[in-house]
């Protein structure tokens, strides 16, 4: 059996919560194998980061170089060339990050490369199966994955739930020195933090939340008139935002805003997985979706099946109904 | 500059109910709507906007069958000086890496400054830009969302966590995956259609491109998809089958209930 690495994000000196998927995930390949988490980065956010991960991971390779001060990728792809073992399995988050390093990676290491991975079954001889998901998560489907010159596995973040963690003795491995002079053809500049909109949809406890459903930025409005009779805020999904119809703070998702409100209302939101991500505290969520495969109804309380553009108005009408004020 | 978009066609996600084929092997094709993968839309329209800016030509091209001249010619109606269609029967059963393969032989044949893709299509792998990148050995990024370019080198944005961007700088030339919203690409009417349907559309074949053929097709792919299915549900939405009216008042009560009335 390959060894299994784990590419460990860390910010701060914290390795992030994907550090503990992955090894979860680890365990779905092969639960006799321990993983050997890789961690790259410079000065004493890195040390932190391995020390951090000694209580999980029995192994911990570190690699220190001033240029890996900020994660670009293709400076990392270079740095895990040099020091991963021939066929080695390399599990990584399949984040912004890792969509940015793993497909190349995979070219440049000559193994096989599985996207996006939801689920995994087991290795049988030279095969991993794992699942994965299509059109929008609309359906699923087993993929058998060649690893007999290696894999590279991104993991969706969520998909694999921590289990208990292991030893606490983990042993920190200083590999800095297997790695040579890393130059790239592309440099990080910096990083623009999103300006902060007219409301701020992470502080409400009830949210009607748009998708592509809406159709039209006129119809917005049908969601806005149910928000002030509620007195809740209007929050979108990316179609919303990718279109114009409304400001990027007020999406929810994992390119957008983390959201914890009490009820969410999902109109016309046909319930991607970074859409998901945005949505934390687990809320009672009601979804209106005309299309009955709509990956959202896997996922809420209740759901209807219909057109928004028609329910959002009765809804607002039966609000207004209850609080005794005629429409407008 | 000379651009080189890399799009697909795909069954439309917003616009079709996704339903499995009796064997298990496919999804029902019967009866879809296709239309171009959404992120290469706004790929194509950013590659437009570049060659407007800075002058030189946009080729758009795609790896598939006689039916995906369909969007060629629509990106032709959008203003692409060039579409190639490369298809070969070899090609079938392809992975990520096969379609990556076929693309970089027909880069090497051309010369590009700078390679746009969708971020991803249907599938959501996100995978063929970066493996063309690493073949080519050019720079990559990814999940873009601007571009300005400057001498000899672009100014990227790319799109990572809560709404923030991280910026880069990228040598020419190099291989950009195109994130949703990055600009509003243009209407495309029947009319604008017509008016290209002359153009010709060039088909290349594997050894056109000079494409290694053990590079690609089934026998090549390391990644095979064994069948669909639909996952069995832990949970699922209790789904309301009254009327509308009926719906609405229930849903008020349960927003109600759980504190969400102010």
């Amino acid at each position: 059996m390959a060894r299994i690495f784990a590419y460990i994000v860390h910010r701060g000196g914290a390795a992030d919560d994907s550090a503990a998927e992955l090894l979860a995930a680890a365990r779905n390949i092969d639960s006799t194998v321990s993983p050997i988490a890789i961690v790259v980065g410079w000065g004493a956010d890195l040390d932190a980061a391995c020390d951090s991960l000694r209580a999980s991971y029995s192994e911990i390779w570190k690699i220190a170089n001033e240029a890996l001060a900020y994660p670009n990728a293709e400076l990392v792809r270079q740095a895990l060339v040099s020091v991963l073992l021939p066929n080695s399995i390399l599990l990584v988050p399949h984040d912004h990050f890792g969509i940015d390093l793993s497909p190349g990676l995979s070219i440049k290491l000559n193994s096989a490369f599985a996207p996006d991975v939801v689920g995994i079954d087991g290795v049988e001889g030279d095969f991993l199966k794992i699942v994965r998901q299509e059109f929008g998560g609309q359906v699923s489907a087993h993929v058998r994955c060649d690893i007999s010159s290696g894999t590279v596995i991104n993991i969706r973040p969520g998909a694999f739930k921590p289990g208990p963690s292991a030893s606490g003795s983990g042993v920190v491995v200083d590999k800095s020195s297997a790695v040579g002079a890393l130059e790239a053809r592309r440099h990080y500049v910096e990083t623009i933090v999103a300006e902060a909109g007219d409301v701020d949809i992470t502080k409400h406890n009830v949210l009607v939340s748009i998708g592509r459903g809406i159709q039209e930025k006129e119809n917005v409005t049908l969601a806005e008139e149910l928000a002030e009779v509620l007195g809740a805020a209007v929050s979108c999904s990316r179609p919303v935002v990718d279109a114009k119809w409304m400001e990027k703070s007020r999406q929810v998702g994992s390119s957008g805003k983390t959201v914890k409100p009490k009820v969410y209302l999902a109109f016309g939101i046909s319930g991607a997985f970074q859409h998901l991500a945005g949505i934390k505290g687990n809320p009672f969520l009601i979804a209106i979706n005309k299309n009955p495969k709509a990956p959202i109804f896997q996922v809420a309380d209740v759901g209807i099946v219909d057109d928004v553009l028609e329910f959002l108005p009765m809804l607002t009408d039966k609000v207004r109904e209850m609080r005794g004020t005629s429409a407008k | 500059m000379e651009i080189l978009v890399c799009a697909r066609r795909v069954p439309d996600t917003s616009e079709n109910e996704i339903e499995i084929n009796a064997a298990g092997n496919d999804i029902e094709r019967d009866e879809l709507v296709y239309s171009m993968n959404e992120p290469d839309n706004y790929a194509v329209e950013e590659a437009l906007q570049i060659r407007d800016r800075v002058g030189g030509n946009v080729t758009v091209v795609t790896v598939g069958g006689e039916d995906d001249e369909e969007i060629l010619r629509r990106e032709l109606a959008m203003g692409a000086n060039r579409a190639v269609l490369i298809s070969d029967d070899v090609f079938s059963g392809s992975d990520g890496r096969g379609i990556a393969a076929v693309l970089a032989a027909f880069v090497r044949q051309g010369h590009y400054d700078l390679i746009l893709t969708g971020v991803q299509a249907e599938e959501g792998a996100a995978q063929v830009g970066g493996m063309l990148a690493a073949l080519l050995d050019y720079p990559f990024a990814s999940l873009v969302n601007s571009i300005v370019v400057e001498d000899g080198k672009l100014r990227v944005s790319r799109e990572i966590e809560s709404g923030n961007r991280e910026i880069n700088e990228i040598e020419l030339p190099c291989v950009l995956s195109i994130q949703t919203g990055i600009n509003e690409p243009r209407y495309v009417g029947m009319r604008g259609i017509r008016q290209v349907a002359s153009l010709p559309i060039p088909t290349l074949g594997a050894s056109d491109v000079g494409v290694d053929q053990a590079a690609v097709g089934g026998k090549a792919a390391r990644a095979k998809r064994v069948d669909y299915f639909i996952p069995a549900l832990s949970k699922g939405a209790l789904i309301l089958h009254r009327s509308r009216e009926e719906n609405a008042a229930q849903v008020l009560e349960l927003v109600a209930a759980k504190g969400g009335l102010k």
